[in-house]
């Protein structure tokens, strides 16, 4: 009956996955991360797929998505800028850093840059506090990071 | 089972291992105030969220204060509820709830029947110290039935509960976190789009005004005032044994004269009977029942005079659409009725015709949209008030409901029989199907006409009742998560049963969506219960296939019971919905 506007390959990965599944509803959390690997972010029907794929209300499923940040129901961009926000990193000034990001990113609404190539996400404190300020982009760490240094990092990412 | 001993205020007091100290304290007469906590242990729901921490007591040896509705009682526990640092604990818990609480109580439509209201004066609240942030939201009026207006939450989970556990409709789940938390449908859906089924038993719980119903009064007041409309109502059974509790008579009072009358003095140009048209549904039932047990059709049958129960099937069990009865729901059928052969029978124009059906539910006024329920293209039922908006309007016309005398319903859609009355209660309609449909197969008088294993506040109920010879299994179940466990069975083909009654709230029509609030007192609903069955007792006729009303019509004007027009008139068919 259900009709969802998902890429086939990817959706078939995802069953999978949830198919290997001993227990599901225990297993929602893992399910989310794993659906977002696959498809980038949580639209709506991967979720909806998720909560009757499992036997879940979709509320609840909704619920959990929206609960933690780490989830996202939006597209992202190809690669994650993470910087945190933590005490430390905090009064190192990440805000500043953070802004040095969308200024050279022209990012005014939303998180995600217009061409599609950069997500700016903050998270708090990444246990890397002797660093601070710290920018992690797609797992890799960069410390103690400075304004200028920014322009720098975007250029390695810009060219692939 | 093992007791506790405690003290509570100085009080000793021995109760069961895993009492809470609310409970405990009940015992010795000290009252907790609670906001969030909800027992309804009859149907099996307790909302223990402990998220107001308006019941916090002081326990010697602890540190903190403790929640009395969510802590168990321990062999020599010391409690005190009444300590000035208790007191001003749970005064603050009401000041901080207020700081995001819009107070505009005045005009709200729980004005005076707010709990958050009635607390923050039990308490002596007199001024709102925090200032802070409020939440707004986008009110949700897309369905026909439920309005939301989260300004109002408060958070206290009891709609959460009710709909994911008691109901298992799982429509609501809290959603974001921190300040930004709210209850809401997946996807912050409006509630139109979901498979909210409208039984508005989450109205029924909510403390505020988070959760009310989308009100037809002003539409009914217009109708009423203009002269070229003919406007009739017709009254479900429910609401002659609560409406009394809305001006002060006791739980269970049957107030049904009074009722017709208090409708004539508002306007109603004729006053009927929901129950004229349970009559005509057990005739149908009835026979519809008969031609799938001879025949060899699908069983069991299920009933489907319930629009919430229906709209539950249709999203949850989408396989078994063919085994409901296809009999519309009495109401409708009244507005077919009514448009067709009263219009008929009166010599008036349908067009001009008004239908208003009081009603105890919420799922009625969904229901009246539903396009397979219109009768060519037009609404069967134009408009649908609770047992509360009707109160309303007494209020609002200055009837002074307790002293009218009692009036009788207008003919010829006002008569009825016992057996209709009885659909207000969780079993009625299956007893008032038994009736007839015993009398029809072996062509004898059923002498006592009553199914007492079919009646009571069991989830789950059945009877076994032997007719020529066969053994016909009946099952009942009220509350959606009693219904779901039914149709579990039915799927797995497991199920033992001839005939099945379902009804989406707990207790049957008595404890609608639409009637007066108990907060969770169901002796309330008890009483009403008994009401019903004494109405019952108190007819002459008993049986729907003797209401002389109903057979004269059958003779004038549709023909033969499950016959062509009948069928054109009186049944419908269902359709598969999404879950979401």
């Amino acid at each position: 009956m259900a009709e969802y506007n998902l890429d086939h390959d990817k959706l078939k990965k995802l069953e999978t996955y949830i198919d290997n599944l001993q227990e599901k509803e225990g297993a929602l959390i893992n399910i989310l991360h794993e659906a977002q690997d696959i498809f980038g972010y949580l639209s709506k029907d991967v979720q909806l797929f998720i909560a009757r794929k499992c036997g879940i209300p979709a509320a609840k499923v909704f619920g959990v998505v929206t609960f933690y940040s780490y989830f996202t129901m939006e597209p992202r961009g190809k690669h994650v800028v993470n910087i945190c926000m933590g005490t430390a990193c905090f009064v190192k000034g990440a805000d500043k850093i953070l802004a040095e990001f969308k200024r050279l990113l022209d990012i005014k609404e939303g998180n995600m840059s217009e061409d599609g190539m950069f997500t700016i996400d903050t998270l708090r404190c990444v246990g890397a506090c002797g660093l601070a300020p710290v920018v992690i982009v797609d797992g890799k760490v960069y410390g103690r990071v400075k304004v200028e240094d920014v322009e720098g990092i975007i250029k390695e990412y810009k060219q692939d | 089972m093992n007791m506790v001993n405690l003290t509570i205020n100085g009080f000793k007091v021995s109760v069961p291992e895993g009492t809470s100290i609310l409970d405990a304290a009940k015992k010795v007469n000290v009252h907790i105030p609670t906001l969030c906590y909800l027992d309804l242990h009859d149907i099996k729901m307790v909302n223990r969220t402990a998220s107001c921490r308006v019941c916090v007591v002081e326990v010697e040896g602890r540190r903190n204060l403790a929640p009395a509705c969510a802590t168990e009682v321990t062999e020599g526990m010391v409690v005190k509820t009444d300590t000035l640092r208790a007191i001003k604990a749970r005064r603050t818990m009401v000041e901080l709830l207020l700081s995001d609480h819009p107070t505009d109580c005045l005009v709200c439509e729980k004005n005076t029947q707010c709990q958050l209201q009635k607390l923050a004066a039990d308490l002596g609240v007199r001024k709102i110290r925090y200032k802070g942030k409020m939440s707004t939201y986008p009110k949700d009026s897309s369905s026909e039935s439920i309005y939301r207006n989260l300004d109002k939450c408060i958070m206290c989970r009891r709609c959460e509960t009710m709909c994911n556990e008691v109901q298992t409709c799982n429509v609501y789940s809290a959603v974001d976190r921190g300040f930004e938390t709210v209850v809401s449908p997946a996807f912050g859906l409006p509630m139109i789009d979901t498979q909210c089924t409208f039984c508005g038993q989450c109205v029924a719980v909510c403390p505020t005004a988070a959760l009310t119903q989308i009100s037809h009064v002003a539409k009914v007041w217009e109708a009423l005032s203009d002269p070229d409309k003919f406007v009739i109502v017709q009254t479900a059974p429910a609401i002659r044994v609560a409406l009394g509790e809305k001006f002060g008579m006791e739980p269970g009072t049957i107030v049904t004269g009074k009722m017709v009358a208090a409708l004539r003095r508002l306007g109603f140009d004729k006053v009927f009977d929901t129950d004229f048209a349970a009559d005509v549904t057990i005739l149908e039932e009835a026979h519809e029942f008969i031609d799938r047990l001879q025949n060899g059709g699908r069983l069991p049958i299920l009933t489907s005079c319930c629009p919430s129960w229906v709209k539950f099937i249709e999203h949850q069990f989408p396989d078994l659409l063919d085994i409901p009865s296809t009999c519309k729901s009495p109401h409708i059928m009244f507005g077919t009725i009514a448009k067709t052969y009263l219009a008929d029978k009166m010599g008036i124009d349908p067009e001009k015709i008004v239908v208003v059906s009081v009603m105890p539910c919420l799922a009625k006024k969904y229901e009246v949209v539903r396009p397979e329920l219109q009768h060519e293209g037009k609404k069967n039922v134009d408009l649908v008030i609770t047992t509360r908006e009707l109160a309303d309007m007494l209020l609002e016309a200055g009837i002074d409901f307790a002293s009218l005398p009692d009036e009788d319903f207008d003919n010829p859609l006002g008569e009825s029989t016992g057996a209709s009355v009885i659909f207000g209660t969780t079993g009625g309609v299956i007893e008032a199907a038994l009736r007839t449909a015993y009398e029809w197969l072996t062509n004898e008088t059923l002498e006592d006409v009553e199914f007492h294993s079919v009646r009571g506040l069991d989830g789950l109920k059945e009877a076994t009742v032997n007719i020529n010879g066969e053994e016909i299994r009946i099952g009942v179940a009220h509350g959606l998560g009693n219904a779901r466990k039914l149709l579990e069975s039915i799927q797995k083909g497991e199920s033992r049963y001839h005939a099945i009654e379902i009804m989406a709230c707990p207790g049957g029509c008595i404890d609608g969506g639409g009637q007066p609030y108990h907060f969770g007192n169901l002796e309330i609903v008890k009483k009403r219960m008994e009401a019903i069955y004494t109405e019952d007792r108190n007819k002459k006729i008993r049986k729907s296939h003797e209401n002389p009303e109903v057979l004269k019509m059958y003779k004038e004007y549709i023909g033969e019971v499950g016959g062509e027009k009948a069928h054109e008139l009186l049944h419908t068919h269902y359709t598969k919905r999404e879950k979401i």
